[in-house]
């Protein structure tokens, strides 16, 4: 399941979390976000338990995207232990984010 | 083997689909990697008839998206590789997947073309943007320049004065190749100024992670100087995503795909190609749209000859 963060939550879910995560920066005005979210819902299901996956949506979150400097959309950036070990920008195919995700278990 | 494959999924492929699909040919389409194409990343369409009031891009691919699964069109998210001629037909092929068909319909579109810098690579996302309508909400009361001068260049930099406090549209030549009623409109924004006659020579910050400038080069007195900006928006056209094809299909001088004129028939029997992917001249949604309905309708001719 696709987590929503937040700047509240970040520190805790993202940040400190266990395993990886899959941070999707988005908005609901940006069309090639939109067509990434059913890829990133499904990226989610196939990563379940070695990868977090969740969204969080740069209309409402604004110091998280400021710290990482997010400057287009969807920004999708992998952290492990706190750290960011990858980040994509722009649509992409399941396969290719697949490929990305699984390389950093 | 199916009868049809579609290979795009913008104003071109959906309609194709929903032609394909009527004629109980039971369409497959492949979205690729940029699905809805490139109205996804337009905000208002004020020219696709039936919408009286206008329509955002990436709503108008919805509808289309709909109105093609009504009828039963099988989607596949994903990104097409190849496309060989096989005995009958045509296999095609993701990295995952091999599909065969009787008749492929070609309708990959075009993508935005780059600047074609090594640092333009380097800093996208990262202050160098493809989609104004995704990332302007980024340059909130900064400053930040637009390369081009057609209508996508006119139509970004309006939408962009929404946040930023200024926009540059740098533009090598001394007139806009836009439309009449887009230039108008650029030229009375008063957040909107315009450097001629110069173009893009390189983008500064990448030991900074992040655009800090341009270098911008003079094309009439060949001198380039330094300009302070936060943002690069290139809009300096379109190339047909026509790399799939190339060595099968014959294409002409820019890399557009060929088609017989007033068909939608390439050099191969049973594939045809619609919307921007063989289309150099007009480049609308509506074009696009039309021209999937001829794709379909020969597919179908094509199907239907071959039955006999």
């Amino acid at each position: 399941m696709e987590k929503v963060f937040t700047d509240d939550n970040f520190g805790t879910d993202v940040l400190k979390s266990a395993i990886p995560v899959l941070v999707d920066f988005w908005a609901p005005w940006c069309g090639p976000c939109r067509s990434m979210a059913p890829v990133i819902e499904e990226v989610a299901t196939e990563a379940e338990g070695k990868m977090k996956v969740g969204k969080m949506n740069v209309d409402e979150n604004m110091d998280t995207p400021g710290k990482y400097s997010v400057m287009s959309i969807p920004t999708f950036i992998i952290f492990k232990g706190g750290e960011v070990v990858d980040r994509f920008v722009g649509s992409m195919t399941k396969e290719e984010v697949l490929k990305k995700v699984e390389s950093h278990y | 083997m199916r009868e049809v494959i579609i290979v795009g999924s913008g104003p071109a492929g959906w309609t194709a689909a929903v032609y394909v699909a009527r004629a109980n040919l039971k369409p497959l389409l492949f979205e690729g990697d940029e699905p809805g194409g490139q109205l996804m990343t337009t905000t208002d369409v004020e020219n696709y008839p039936g919408f009286a009031n206008g329509i955002q891009g990436p709503e108008l691919m919805d509808v289309m998206k709909k109105q093609a699964v009504r009828f039963e069109t099988e989607i596949i998210s994903k990104h097409v590789v190849s496309i060989k001629k096989i005995e009958g037909g045509f296999e095609v092929a993701t990295d995952t997947d091999t599909l065969q068909s009787k008749a492929v319909i070609v309708s990959t579109g075009a993508s935005a073309r780059r600047l074609g810098l090594e640092s333009e690579k380097e800093l996208y996302g990262k202050g160098v943007s493809a989609c104004a309508t995704c990332d302007g909400f980024f340059f909130k009361d900064k400053e930040v320049i637009v390369v081009g001068g057609g209508d996508s260049a006119m139509e970004e930099s309006n939408f962009l004065t929404r946040f930023a406090s200024k926009v540059y549209i740098v533009h090598r030549r001394d007139a806009f190749r836009a439309s009449k009623i887009m230039q108008e409109r650029t030229m009375k924004n008063p957040k909107i100024e315009v450097i001629w006659n110069t173009e893009v020579a390189d983008i500064l910050g990448v030991n900074e992670g992040r655009v800090t400038g341009v270098l911008l080069r003079d094309t009439e007195k060949d001198e380039t100087r330094e300009m302070k900006i936060e943002g690069v928006f290139a809009a300096i056209g379109h190339e047909p995503n026509t790399k799939l094809v190339e060595g099968l299909l014959d294409l002409d001088e820019k890399k557009y795909i060929k088609t017989i004129p007033g068909t939608s028939k390439t050099n191969i029997p049973g594939m045809f190609a619609c919307g921007d992917v063989q289309d150099a001249i007009y480049r609308q949604a509506v074009t696009a749209a039309g021209s999937g309905c001829m794709a379909a309708l020969d597919a179908e001719r094509y199907l239907a000859e071959q039955g006999d």
